[in-house]
């Protein structure tokens, strides 16, 4: 009978969580140390990438392997623009560049299915990056580039605004048209096709649309480095973690891509500053013991709690 | 004219002749049965129609149009929807997402959500599914899996319904159902094709069969027609066999 009242109070409140919490991250580089707001950049530009990986990946199932070259093309992009042009500006350039590499590449290879993708996929990091090398060596005789740098407040909050919109963009396309086509495409692709789904076209799209988020990733974080050359800005680690994270997060919510960057970022920066020499082998087997014992990631394990507690049978929504 | 008409339809798998110079044609409103011994090419017949497969020769022309060498989701939007022999639904969907997806994207898009809802629960009703709306499709018995891509494809809005095999493997009760259902179908004002082994069905339901054997068409008529015929019980019932004896 209360359902509605009570669903749309569950609402208001997890939505007054949300906006403070946002507004606790918006002014933290006023309270918070500086190797904190460092910190939470990169744990922002992670959950960027998984978050925005998950969008196409999690219900098409398509694994893409391809982050690293958006996150790379981003980066190019704003060190070749970054002289000339305003930082707004550049990081859009950065996000349209890859959404249109995206849009290309999609359109190639969105009939590969299965592990042809994610081969086809990561073949394209090793590509451009090569093609590059080629390029600086030949044409331009250089190697690297030399970035603008731009204050770490400033990144930070560009940062933040990237999170939010694609947090924002991935929960519209999970509850929209586009994302139950999504799902039918993970599921049964021809009966989709049959059912009236333009499947290319929502492939091709939805790709772009987050290969256009890690574009404008890679845009901002370049600027934090001095300088760049193919082989950091296309570091093939970034097209993996995105992959880990969100399977160790869990990939059925919106908050398990975001809580398994969270949660990786940190571990990460936890283990190289106390285990320097066995933090590799330590994330491993985390890694590992993660795939085996939870299948549906953090969330899972976190839902599964919670339906054990008594008298919570029925609040598992 | 015939809301759908093939003119020598041909499909071959490596040395295979599927389907081999078939022309059909399916009139306004009726119900057609599609028959044959297995690998007889009804499948593909309707892989063609649907545009799963493209034709080696030949054109299908529907409502007078040339479809021919349309994409599956162009296709589905001009009216022609279809069902699978092996059941393809979205397993991890509530059965309502299933019928949903049909509503949104068929021949009229645009729908706002609200509306999608009400007639995605609506068609749930008629294909008798509605206490089971938010299961999972894949938690489902396959009678009622079967009726939920019936209720999917009716989502799409069809002119002409493509049905493969809806009855295999259900029970007597289960087929008595199927077959009430394919009747309410047909007061809709849709016209559908059917394939089916199970011959009391097909001889209650259709109004006309075609009969393939070896990717041709071997006999085309009226149930009775059809059971009576040499040629057909030679192939396909076999010697001596009697069919729709009632």
């Amino acid at each position: 009978m209360d359902i509605p009242t009570l669903t749309s109070k569950r609402s208001l409140v997890s939505g007054s969580i949300i906006l403070i919490m946002f507004i606790l991250l918006a002014i933290s580089p006023l309270y918070a140390p500086r190797y904190t707001v460092i910190l939470l950049t990169s744990i922002f530009m992670y959950v960027v990438l998984t978050v925005s990986w998950a969008i196409f990946s999690g219900p098409t199932g398509y694994i893409s392997l391809a982050p690293a070259a958006f996150f790379g093309v981003g980066i190019y992009t704003s060190a070749i623009l970054g002289k000339a042009l305003p930082l707004p500006i550049v990081i859009c350039f950065g996000a349209l560049a890859s959404f249109c590499l995206a849009l290309l590449v999609g359109a190639l290879t969105l009939r590969l299915r299965g592990i042809y993708f994610a081969i086809f996929t990561f073949g394209l990091v090793e590509f451009i990056r090569h093609l590059l090398l080629f390029w600086e060596c030949t044409v331009t005789g250089t190697r690297g580039r030399i970035v603008i740098l731009v204050d770490q407040t400033t990144v930070y909050y560009v940062m933040l605004a990237i999170f939010a919109i694609s947090l924002l963009t991935s929960y519209f396309i999970r509850g929209s048209k586009l994302g139950l086509a999504l799902q039918s495409i993970g599921q049964e692709e021809d009966a989709a096709a049959h059912t009236g789904v333009n499947v290319t076209m929502v492939k091709v799209i939805t790709f772009a649309i987050s290969a256009f988020f890690m574009g404008a990733a890679g845009a901002i974080m370049a600027t934090r480095w001095t300088y760049i050359d193919p082989y950091t800005a296309f570091n093939p680690l970034l097209s993996f973690m995105p992959v880990l994270m969100a399977i160790f997060g869990g990939m059925g919510q919106l908050y398990g891509p975001i809580i398994g960057a969270a949660i990786f970022t940190y571990l990460e920066e936890f283990l190289i500053t106390r285990f320097p020499y066995h933090y590799m082998l330590i994330f491993g087997i985390i890694m590992v013991l993660a795939i085996v014992y939870l299948p549906d990631g953090v969330v899972g394990l976190l839902q599964k709690l919670w339906k054990r507690i008594p008298g919570r049978k029925h609040a598992d929504t | 004219m015939p809301i759908l008409e093939g003119k020598g339809m041909s499909k071959s798998f490596g040395g295979l002749a599927a389907v081999s110079n078939v022309d059909f044609h399916v009139e306004q409103g009726e119900i057609l049965g599609l028959i044959g011994p297995n690998g007889a090419g009804k499948t593909t017949l309707f892989n063609l129609i649907s545009a799963a497969l493209v034709p080696k020769s030949g054109t299908i022309r529907f409502k007078g149009i040339n479809i021919t060498g349309l994409k599956p989701y162009k296709i589905c939007r001009m009216g022609v929807a279809r069902t699978f022999q092996a059941v393809k639904i979205f397993g991890h969907m509530p059965a309502l997402d299933n019928v949903m997806l049909g509503s949104y994207f068929g021949m009229t898009p645009g729908l706002s959500s609200k509306d999608a809802v009400r007639e995605a629960t609506e068609l749930l009703e008629f294909a008798g599914l509605s206490a089971l709306k938010s299961t999972p499709a894949k938690d489902l018995t396959l009678a009622n899996q079967k009726r939920l891509e019936v209720a999917r494809a009716l989502a799409t809005k069809p002119e002409l319904l493509l049905l493969d095999e809806m009855m295999a493997g259900l029970n007597p009760t289960e087929i008595a159902q199927a077959m009430e259902l394919v009747t309410k179908i047909q007061d809709k004002g849709i016209t559908i094709v059917m394939i089916e082994h199970v011959m009391k069905a097909i001889m209650k339901v259709c109004e006309r069969i075609m009969v393939l054997h070896h990717g041709q068409k071997i006999a085309e008529g009226t149930p009775r027609e059809i059971a009576t015929s040499e040629t057909v019980i030679k192939v396909y019932l076999g010697e001596r066999a009697r069919a729709g004896g009632s």
